[in-house]
């Protein structure tokens, strides 16, 4: 089975904080890493390719600098690692990634399976994976907690939904989202790491897609688009509630309707 | 802004015409041509075929708001009920399109849930449209994104909710590319312009930002919205609405993927899944007292958990111990009861989004964690709060 991961590089920390004045994220300088729930997608298909044989291959579009996670999935035991890496990706929206990462994968060789991390930690949307699947025309299912089994024409999973698990089939090509249940992701090794030490990223551009048009990327071929950033209300609740219990257990039932955390 | 006009053309033939858009963005209703949202301008169209497609330098975005107008709700059930979201998305779309004069619609696939659009009507929604089919039972990617995208077609909504469950979240990202708009996921504010255009805000990076975002030249307007965010609206006096029964065609029912089996989740069992923990210390000291803890966690839809003391002492159950030596809890709702709030303690529930501490020694270093805190006897304070969530039921 010919596997295809789709990877993204995201801030070291989600602890960004907003300069209050112009509006832009300050980093902190903290160093970028893989997006953790990727490495859930990497560590289920290498565990595929041991068990079914073929390859596994990795996906990122992002700056030149993501190279940098690809390396590390080299490190994992990833056959083959391609960078969409272009100024006109610059800004897209979920849309917009979605549509890029999907041209450049009708480029690529025919995989059998895309998985994808369940979301990212600094967009977490969890939706770049269903829109690359709509993109593509072929079935998805987010949210998969365990794989049976693989044939040569579909694969057996089990979805986890908030109320119930759907066990199902499904026809190849596809495309899965992996939950973190799925199995815990190797670490890389300092071997593969020797040895994949000069071992290329390829990298893909515009031009190297069907589709040409920049004005489909990138913040033109964004339907969302980002009016402001701001802090959240960080003013942290702190209230004492003090007087007789009778007051304060008032208090308490109002407050838990109110959030509803009690519904009525 | 530019749009592309249609002059259409008797005797020709439609369908080599539509082939032309390299974006499948040219479609045949009812014998005419009709260009769809899949249009990026790319004006090959034109070039090909310049007695049939000129270019109208008019703003597409009027034009595009005249045609989508209204407000859409996507229903979500579970096994014969409505999800609370769908009834909080309707809630907030009336006070939303309230303003502009706008109907609200709600789309519910399933089978044999007749009676949960019967009973979507009570909260004062104008069009119910129904698909109920056999073989839409249990959601199925392809056939819901099918059904999702005729309904768009036919309703153009401006606006179009879905809630942020771990279906909505699959769903909506599938149906918005093929109707090729934007989506934003997961958001906690929605405010509506005089113009229609949806000003929606979501926390990113886990929550320390907010993003403001607007899908100012595509519509419909997509939104996966969190559960529990908004109220549940009141139901009307007088149903005013209607429902809408269709027919889901065989091309519309085509899956690539084949449910085998369906298992319902049992209760969350582990204090680590749980969105809501009562947590027991040291100022319980018998099963009586113990009884007052389950029953305050039952009235509150919570799980019990506890101090080492207590789990010591035989009270609780060792798989229910918050801590170092214990488990590490995330909840989204906290209520210690009788706990000081040592470090040990603390380590294993600092991240809870809300702690609400009760103890009668204001000192306690629990209320240094605590966003509320209650001073006071819990053996006095808890039974009381119990009997006002009753009474008000
Ligand atoms: C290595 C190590 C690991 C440990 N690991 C853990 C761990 O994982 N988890 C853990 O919980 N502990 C752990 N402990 C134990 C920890 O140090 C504390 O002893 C324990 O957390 C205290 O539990 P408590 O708050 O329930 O009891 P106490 O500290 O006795 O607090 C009881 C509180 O109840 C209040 N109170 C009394 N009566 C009432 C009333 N009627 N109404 C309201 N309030 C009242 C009191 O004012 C007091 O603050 C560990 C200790 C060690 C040394
Ligand atoms: N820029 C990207 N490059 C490659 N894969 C991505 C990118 N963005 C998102 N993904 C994939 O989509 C998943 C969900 O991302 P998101 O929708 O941003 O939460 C991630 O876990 C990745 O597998």
């Amino acid at each position: 089975m010919n596997i295809l991961v789709c990877i993204k590089q995201v801030p070291g920390t989600t602890e960004v904080n907003i300069d209050e004045e112009t509006g832009v994220l300050l980093r902190n300088g903290v160093p970028s890493k893989m997006n953790p729930y990727d490495l859930y997608a990497l560590e289920c298909s290498l565990r595929l390719k041991k068990h079914y044989g073929g390859s596994v291959a990795v996906i990122s579009m992002g700056p030149p600098q993501a190279e940098a996670i690809i390396k590390e999935a080299y490190m994992m035991g990833v056959d083959e690692g391609y960078l969409l890496t272009d100024m006109a990706f610059a800004g897209s929206d979920v849309y917009a990634t979605a549509y890029a990462l999907a041209q450049a994968i009708k480029t690529l060789p025919d995989v059998d399976c895309i998985i994808c991390g369940m979301m990212t930690t600094d967009g977490d949307t969890a939706q770049v994976g269903p829109e690359i699947a709509e993109h593509l025309n072929i079935p998805h299912a987010s949210y998969i907690k365990e794989i049976h089994e693989v044939h040569s024409d579909h694969i057996e999973v089990t979805m986890d939904m908030d109320k119930y698990a759907a066990e199902m089939k499904i026809k190849f090509p596809a495309l899965l989202t992996v939950t973190s249940t799925i199995g815990t992701p190797r670490l890389p090794s300092y071997i593969l790491g020797k040895k994949t030490e000069d071992k290329i990223v390829n990298r893909i551009t515009l031009k190297d897609l069907n589709d040409q048009d920049p004005d489909h990327y990138g913040i033109t071929g964004s339907p969302t688009q980002v009016i402001d950033i701001f802090p959240p209300d960080h003013t942290q609740i702190s209230t004492t509630w003090e007087g007789t219990s009778k007051e304060i257990a008032s208090n308490l039932a109002d407050d838990l309707i109110h959030r509803k955390i009690v519904m009525r | 802004m530019a749009i592309i006009e249609i002059h259409q053309q008797q005797g020709k033939d439609l369908e080599e015409i539509a082939e032309v858009c390299p974006f499948d963005a040219i479609t045949i209703i009812e014998d005419s041509l009709v260009i769809t949202e899949a249009c990026k301008m790319c004006k090959v169209c034109i070039k090909q075929y310049p007695e049939i497609f000129s270019l109208e330098e008019e703003t597409s975005r009027s034009v595009l708001t005249d045609r989508y107008k209204g407000i859409a709700v996507i229903a979500e059930h579970h096994e014969g009920d409505l999800h609370p979201v769908t009834l909080e998305l309707i809630g907030k779309a009336r006070e939303l399109g309230a303003p502009l004069g706008y109907r609200i619609s709600v789309l519910i696939i399933g089978y044999e849930v007749g009676t949960l659009a019967e009973e979507l009507l009570e909260y004062g929604v104008d069009t119910v449209v129904l698909y109920d089919h056999k073989a839409l039972k249990d959601m199925l990617i392809e056939p819901y994104t099918n059904i999702i995208e005729e309904f768009i077609e036919e309703y153009r909504p401006s606006t179009v909710l879905v809630g942020g469950t771990s279906i909505g979240r699959s769903l909506a990202p599938r149906a918005a590319a093929r109707v090729h708009t934007g989506l934003t996921a997961d958001c906690t504010v929605l405010t509506m312009q005089p113009n229609g255009d949806l000003d929606q805000i979501r926390p990113a990076f886990g929550g320390n930002i907010m993003a403001h975002i607007r899908t100012p030249n595509h519509r419909p307007q997509f939104a996966t919205v969190r559960c529990k965010i908004f109220d549940s609206p009141k139901k009307v006096e007088v149903k005013t609405g209607q429902i809408i029964t269709k027919r889901p065609t065989v091309q519309q029912l085509k899956s690539r993927i084949e449910i085998s089996s369906i298992h319902i989740k049992k209760k969350i069992t582990s204090i680590e899944d749980a969105e809501i923990l009562v947590a027991a210390g040291r100022a319980i000291r018998t099963p009586a007292d113990m009884a007052l803890i389950e029953k305050f966690a039952e009235a509150i839809g919570g799980m019990v958990a506890g101090t080492r003391p207590l789990i010591e002492s035989g009270l609780i159950d060792p798989r229910r111990q918050i801590g170092l030596s214990g488990r590490t809890v995330k909840p989204k709702v906290i209520i210690t009861c009788g706990i000081s709030g040592s470090v040990q303690f603390v380590a294993g529930m600092k991240g809870s989004e809300l702690i609400y501490a009760i103890n009668t020694d204001p000192e306690a270093s629990i209320f240094g964690l605590a966003h509320y805190r209650l001073v006071g006897d819990l053996y006095e304070i808890i039974p009381q709060c119990i009997s006002q969530l009753q009474r008000g039921l």
